[in-house]
């Protein structure tokens, strides 16, 4: 995973991959090229705003788009969409952040010198 | 470190992860039972989670919200398949909204905790994703987790300097 000079691709990615509609874009675009109108199909917008997003994804580098004929087709990224190895390495990476800081909130909530937070427990009756 | 292994299985695009705490199973089994304790190691630091429903029963539903520096929102669920507490817990999770049928479970997930008798507790993680429909919406929302991790690590490492609240 990069490092701080990457931060402006994950903002491009960030802002692409949070809105409902991209993401949908996004999973119809991964079986293969769609042409954007044939995409536009599935959206109760114009097709100008499929294309804004279409737009976005290409930016982002989710998507690419190419020419045929008076067609603009969406093309996926193979990279971003099919590479299964990047998603066991995303989801692996995603882990070991989580379990790490597990750790620290459970070494935190165990700790004798310093009790956990001082409300109480939901899953304990008060006497 | 408390991870002591990670075992991907790439053709069974499964990982196995291992993580040995100085903790009772009970301690640790508080971390995913409590909404306020979940949320504070679910989400990253700069993409904090606030955990919603919680229900950890089978068929139950956890639903949470992470939101970004600039404001940005992303949802996520877990739908609750197997519990036995506090040594086993099992749920997919994706992203979205929970009552959408488009939103497909992007990962199965299994937690097992086992007391090791020296005062440690090993907790041994299986996830893996959750069907080939799934996948693509993993590329482009794991991406986007994997991502908000990467960034994420800046603000861990700041947070290491001061202690939290």
């Amino acid at each position: 995973m990069g490092h701080g000079g990457d931060e402006e691709r994950y903002d491009r990615l960030f802002a692409a991959l949070g809105d409902a509609t991209r993401r949908d874009l996004l999973r119809r675009a991964a079986g293969g090229e769609h042409s954007v109108s044939a995409l536009a199909r599935h959206y109760a917008m114009s097709l100008t705003a499929v294309q804004k997003h279409v737009a976005v994804l290409e930016r982002a580098g989710l998507v690419t788009r190419r020419r045929a004929g008076r067609e603009s087709l969406v093309v996926p990224d193979p990279s971003a969409l099919h590479d299964a190895r990047r998603a066991l390495d995303l989801l692996e990476e995603l882990w070991r952040g989580r379990l790490d800081r597990f750790g620290e909130v459970l070494a935190e909530t165990t700790a004798p010198d310093r009790p956990a937070p001082d409300r109480p427990d939901p899953d304990q009756e008060q006497p | 470190m408390t991870v002591t292994s990670v075992v991907p299985d790439r053709d069974a695009q499964t990982l196995v992860l291992t993580a040995d705490y100085a903790a009772e199973p009970a301690a640790v089994w508080r971390l995913w039972s409590d909404p306020r304790l979940l949320e504070r190691w679910w989400g990253p630091p700069a993409y904090p989670a606030a955990v919603d429903r919680h229900d950890l029963t089978p068929g139950g539903v956890v639903t949470y919200v992470m939101t970004g520096p600039d404001g940005q929102r992303f949802a996520g669920w877990w739908r609750v398949t197997a519990v036995d507490a506090p040594t086993s817990l099992a749920f997919d999770d994706g992203f979205g909204d929970v009552d959408a049928p488009a939103d497909l479970p992007v990962t199965r997930t299994q937690v097992s905790i086992a007391d090791r008798g020296d005062g440690t507790t090993r907790m041994v993680l299986t996830s893996r994703f959750a069907s080939p429909e799934a996948f693509d919406q993993l590329i482009a929302m794991g991406m986007q987790e994997g991502l908000t991790e990467a960034v994420g690590q800046t603000d861990a490492l700041l947070a290491q300097a001061g202690s939290p609240a």
